[in-house]
């Protein structure tokens, strides 16, 4: 079968890519464009540890086809630190020792990243449901929770 | 494909093996939220739940159906996942269906030889399998207007606080004017094989001030409509009994939406 050619922005860079017409946007992103940072936990969308953004919106890289990115804007953990700053949700991350083994933490950095962009001033339940489909079983989700309630803090103490 | 999260875990299990699959996102119609001209909406089959979770109007005027909607797996799954598909997929447990068939949504279906309507709880045929012919696609969900002190609400049980399929899903749509329950829609799902429309329960509810005995009669209807499995997440005796509970849960938060009491 041919291989589809799909145009698309990956982290607000215009990308180019073949793929199988059956290929999942997680094996192109971790396969011919090199971004291995979205990980791959269970693909059945259970998870979490494959998450990106597709035109802003919070999805599994595992539950969406390749083809499907044709025009669209995908923004995956890779771009998420800017010109070597971390970005303050990763920063947050270190300091409150938020992973262990870390097959969760890129999931869970752009999920976070995506509740954020929502709702500057979350409580504790709506990121921990936010949170539902990240997986992590290493930390208990205690230190991810403070982390990212830290970091919402933080961010919003910045803005003027 | 609509939203695609349950086509790609069956193709990657094996379960399905598609020779062609076609987006239909790319189909203006079926992305597309309107409120129609008579205060109703129409709701494209591939909407996802975070897109009708983002409309200004609809969870205003639909919080049962929307909130069912928002229950179909993560925040992740919602970005994709579409209530047209939830449909489709048959699952008897879908928590969708319930709170569709509560609001008195109808499909319009494509097929080769033209469109046709079916009420939602009509689509559904047994587990996994759905009334659409060869051919035929879902299009969207219409939702009819609201009357003045309407409202509606989904509740489901599961033996977890998020991420679980329901043991009982119970939609309730009602309206009330001066304290009376003038007009009532009372959908269950989980509990056989297909979800169902409880017309006896709704009748209980309709003419009563939702009092303790009407509660009680909707409530023992729906026990009595139940047809369920014995499995590991809950045993026929469990689901039924749990059946009533939700009818009366359901009620009172469809009814203090409704501005009642």
């Amino acid at each position: 079968m041919a291989k589809l050619h799909v145009s698309t922005s990956v982290n607000g860079e215009p990308m180019e890519f073949l793929c199988e017409p059956y290929e999942t946007m997680l094996d192109a992103l971790r396969g011919q464009l090199g971004l291995t940072g979205s990980k791959e936990g269970c693909s059945s969308g259970d998870c979490g540890a494959c998450s990106i953004t597709l035109d802003g919106r919070l999805v599994c890289s595992c539950l969406m086809l390749a083809a499907e990115a044709e025009g669209h804007e995908i923004r995956t953990i890779e771009g998420m630190a800017k010109g070597g700053q971390l970005h303050p949700l990763q920063q947050k991350f270190l300091e409150h020792a938020a992973l262990q083994c870390g097959i969760c933490t890129s999931g869970m950095l752009v999920a976070s990243e995506a509740l954020l962009a929502k709702n500057s001033n979350p409580t504790e339940e709506e990121v921990r449901f936010w949170l539902a489909g990240n997986l992590c079983r290493c930390t208990g989700y205690d230190k991810i929770v403070r982390a990212v309630m830290e970091t919402a803090a933080e961010m919003r103490e910045a803005r003027p | 494909m609509a939203g695609g999260t349950d086509l790609l875990v069956q193709m990657r299990s094996g379960l399905v093996r598609p020779g062609l699959i076609v987006d239909i996102k790319k189909i203006g119609e079926m992305t597309e939220i309107a409120e129609t001209a008579d205060g109703g909406f129409r709701i494209g089959a591939a909407v996802s739940g975070m897109a009708l979770l983002e409309h200004p109007r609809f969870g205003k005027v639909w919080p049962g159906v929307l909130e069912a909607v928002n229950l179909i797996g993560s925040k992740q799954v919602q970005g994709r996942a579409s209530a047209g598909g939830n449909l489709c997929n048959g699952s008897p447990a879908g928590d969708s269906v319930p709170a569709m068939i509560a609001a008195g949504a109808v499909v319009t279906v494509q097929g080769p030889n033209g469109r046709r309507e079916l009420k939602v709880e009509d689509v559904p045929a047994g587990p996994g399998r759905t009334n659409l012919k060869p051919g035929e696609i879902l299009v969207s969900f219409a939702l009819p207007p609201r009357a003045a002190g309407s409202s509606d609400a989904y509740l489901r049980m599961i033996p977890r606080t998020e991420m679980d399929i329901a043991v009982v899903g119970l939609g309730v749509s009602l309206t009330l004017k001066d304290g009376v329950c003038t007009a009532a829609r009372i959908g269950l799902g989980a509990v056989a094989p297909i979800a169902l429309l409880v017309e006896p329960a709704a009748k209980a509810l309709i003419g009563s001030k939702l009092d303790e005995a009407a509660l009680e009669a909707a409530a023992a209807a729906c026990r009595a409509a139940c047809r369920p499995i014995d499995d590991k997440r809950g045993t026929i005796a469990y689901r039924t009994k749990t059946a009533g509970v939700l009818l009366k849960r359901t009620a009172a938060i469809a009814a203090r939406r409704a501005g009642g009491h």
